[in-house]
C-alpha cells in the first residue's frame, strides 16, 4: 500500500488552488460533496469535446464511442463494488434516486399492508422517507434500531426487531456520527430472518474499499459526487435475479425491447431501470473517478482518513476541552472522517458561519438526519468531513478558525 | 464583502444572550403556534395573548442560531402590548426588510413597492437584522418569528 501523498493530490484539484476571503480555501464538507480532480473534469470535458452522442442508438463512430465509454464506467464501478457483473450496475441520479427505485420497484411489488421493514435512527432522510411515503400507501409497518451512548447500533434486540420483517435498509457509515456499521452480520441476520437487505453506501464507497459480495447485501446505493465524480449519476447495486424480477421504476425510451400499441416488453437488466437518455458525461466522470481512486487504492485512502481523523479529534478535544461535544465514536476503528461536534452554548449555523471567515467550509445543520438529532437531542451540529485532499495544515486551519468563533460568541 | 460585523451586530448579540419575553404561557388562554427552519434546525415557538385587537402578551422559546433567536427577542419586544394591526404592518415592513435586497438585485419593479410600504413604519432596533440580507441563506433564520407571528395570528382569527 502506498500511502496518500496529500500534496501531489492537492495539485490535482483546481478548486483548492483558489483563494476564498483572500485565505486558502479549506474545504472540509467532503461528506456533502467531495472536489473534483482535473482528471475527471478532462474526461467529461473530453467527452463532449469529441465523442457526444446518445448512446445505445446510431451506429456511427463517435455513437459508438459514446456508447462504449458509457458502458465502460458502468464495468469501472462493477468492479470497484466488487459486483458480480456490470449488468448489476443499475445508473442513478444519485443514492436518494437509488433507495426510491428500491421503494418502488421491488417494495411496491413485494410489500404487503402489516409488513415490517428495519431501518435505524442513524439513516439519512433519504432512507427514511421513501419507505414513510411506502407505509403511508401501503400500510407497512416500519421499526428502529436504536443507537448506543458510544453512537454505534444498539443490536441488543435486532433478533426481536427483524422477527418476519422483508427488509432491513441501513447505512453503511452515518453522515453525521461517522460511525461505520458492519454491514456482514447485520446481512446474515437480516437473511436468516428472511429479510432482504438494502444498503446506503453513500458514505462508505467513497472512503472504504467496499466489497458487495462480502457485505452479502441485496441492495446498495452509492453517489457518485461523494467521491470525486460529478453531480446527477450514482449507482444501484443489486443482484442479478432481483433486478430481472422486479418491474420497471420509470418508462420511457431505452428501457424497452418492444412497444405497441397494445403495451410494451421490457428491456434487460440495467437498461430495463434507464428509461430516457442517461447522464452519459456523469457516466464518464464517474468513470474517471473511480480509476482516480483506483490508481490511490482505497486501503491508503481509509488509512489516510484514519490517522487525519485521530489527529483532529486529539487536537479538537486538547484544545477545547468540555465546551465542544463529539458527535460520534471515539474508536477509529469503526468511525469514518465525518466529525460532527457542537460548542456549549453556540449554535452550529453561527460556528459554521464564523469558520467562513477563515476560508474553512464546514457544515451546519442537521445533515438530512432529524430523527437522529432528536434522539441526539440537539437541533443541529457543525460538520468537518474528510477527503484525499485533506491534511493536518485542513484539521489546524479548522481549530484556529473554531477558536476565532468560540472567543466571537464568548458570553 | 459583508463581513461578520455585518451579520452579528451588537444588538442582536445582546438579544441573543439574553433574550426578551423568553418562557411559556398556559393554553388556553394564550394560542400556541411553532415554526421550524428545515435548513439549519431553527425552532421558534410563540405563546400568544390577544385580547380583542391587541396583542396582550407574548412568550417565545425555541432553540437556533443566534440570528433566529435574536429575531424572535427582537420580534416579541416589538409587538407585545402593540394592536394586532400593527403587528401585521411590522411583519410586512420587516419581511419588506428582509426581501428588498434581493428583489433589488433581481430587478423586480416591485423592489419599489415594497420600499413605499417601508415608509412610515418605525422598525428601530429591528433595523440592526438588515446586515442578515447581505447573508443570502440567513435570511431564512431572520424571517422565521415573523412568519410564524404571521401564523399565529391569522389562526387566531380565524378560530
Amino acid at each position: 500500500m502506498t500511502p496518500i501523498d496529500v500534496a501531489r493530490i492537492k495539485a490535482d484539484f483546481p478548486i483548492l488552488k483558489q483563494q476564498v476571503h483572500g485565505k486558502r480555501l479549506v474545504y472540509l464538507d467532503s461528506a456533502a460533496t467531495s472536489q473534483k480532480p482535473l482528471a475527471v473534469l478532462d474526461a467529461m470535458d473530453r467527452y463532449y469535446r469529441e465523442t457526444n452522442a446518445n448512446v445505445h442508438r446510431g451506429v456511427y463512430t463517435i455513437a459508438e464511442q459514446a456508447t462504449q465509454q458509457f458502458e465502460g464506467a458502468r464495468a469501472k464501478v462493477a468492479h470497484f463494488v466488487n459486483a458480480h457483473e456490470s449488468a448489476e450496475i443499475v445508473y442513478v441520479r444519485n443514492a436518494t434516486e437509488a433507495i426510491n427505485l428500491v421503494a418502488y420497484s421491488w417494495a411496491r411489488a413485494n410489500l404487503r399492508e402489516g409488513d415490517p421493514i428495519v431501518l435505524t435512527h442513524m439513516e439519512h432522510h433519504a432512507n427514511v422517507v421513501p419507505w414513510q411515503i411506502l407505509a403511508a400507501e401501503r400500510g407497512i409497518e416500519i421499526r428502529w434500531i436504536p443507537i448506543t451512548p458510544d453512537f454505534r447500533l444498539d443490536l441488543t434486540n435486532l433478533a426481536e426487531l427483524l422477527d418476519g420483517a422483508k427488509l432491513l435498509a441501513v447505512s453503511a457509515m452515518s453522515n453525521v456520527l461517522g460511525t461505520i456499521n458492519e454491514i456482514r452480520p447485520l446481512a446474515d441476520a437480516a437473511h436468516a430472518a428472511g429479510a432482504h437487505v438494502l444498503v446506503d453506501a453513500c458514505q462508505a464507497v467513497p472512503h472504504l474499499a467496499v466489497d458487495v459480495q462480502a457485505w452479502d447485501a441485496d441492495f446498495v446505493a452509492f453517489s457518485a459526487h461523494k467521491m470525486c465524480g460529478p453531480t446527477g449519476i450514482g449507482a444501484l447495486w443489486a443482484r442479478r435475479e432481483l433486478l430481472d424480477a422486479m418491474p420497471p421504476f420509470m418508462g420511457g425510451g431505452e428501457m424497452i425491447n418492444q412497444v405497441t400499441l397494445d403495451g410494451f416488453v421490457p428491456n434487460e437488466v440495467p437498461w430495463k431501470f434507464e428509461a430516457g437518455t442517461p447522464a452519459i458525461a456523469e457516466a464518464v466522470g464517474f468513470g474517471a473517478a473511480v480509476d482516480y481512486l483506483t490508481e490511490l487504492g482505497m486501503d491508503a485512502v481509509r488509512a489516510h482518513e484514519v490517522q487525519l481523523t485521530g489527529y483532529t479529534l486529539d487536537r479538537l478535544e486538547q484544545r477545547f476541552g468540555d465546551n465542544l461535544t463529539i458527535y460520534g465514536p471515539r474508536d477509529l476503528a469503526v468511525r469514518g472522517g465525518a466529525i460532527s461536534f457542537l460548542f456549549d452554548g453556540i449554535h452550529a449555523h453561527d460556528i459554521s458561519q464564523v469558520v467562513d471567515e477563515e476560508a474553512v467550509c464546514v457544515r451546519a445543520g442537521h445533515h438530512c438526519a432529524k430523527p437522529l438529532m432528536k434522539v441526539l437531542g440537539v437541533p443541529a451540529t457543525t460538520r468537518a468531513s474528510f477527503y484525499v485532499y485533506n491534511d493536518e495544515a485542513d484539521a489546524d486551519a479548522l481549530v484556529d478558525a473554531l477558536e476565532r468563533a468560540e472567543k466571537f460568541f464568548a458570553f | 464583502m459583508p463581513g461578520l460585523e455585518d451579520l452579528y451586530r451588537e444588538i442582536i448579540l445582546d438579544h441573543y444572550r439574553a433574550p426578551r419575553n423568553r418562557g411559556e404561557l398556559p393554553v388556553p388562554p394564550a394560542h400556541k403556534v411553532e415554526g421550524f427552519n428545515p435548513l439549519c434546525g431553527d425552532e421558534v415557538v410563540l405563546y400568544l395573548v390577544v385580547d380583542g385587537d391587541t396583542v396582550t402578551d407574548l412568550k417565545i422559546s425555541g432553540q437556533g442560531c443566534s440570528i433566529s433567536q435574536a429575531s424572535t427577542s427582537m420580534m416579541s419586544a416589538a409587538v407585545k402590548g402593540k394592536p394586532v394591526a400593527e403587528a401585521r404592518r411590522l411583519i410586512r415592513a420587516f419581511k419588506a426588510l428582509m426581501s428588498i435586497h434581493e428583489s433589488k438585485l433581481e430587478g423586480e419593479a416591485d423592489g419599489d413597492a415594497l420600499a413605499a410600504d417601508l415608509e412610515g413604519v418605525r422598525l428601530g432596533d429591528l433595523e440592526a437584522l438588515q446586515g442578515v440580507v447581505k447573508f443570502p441563506v440567513r435570511i431564512k433564520c431572520a424571517t422565521l418569528a415573523w412568519n410564524t407571528l404571521q401564523q399565529g395570528l391569522d389562526e387566531v382569527e380565524s378560530s
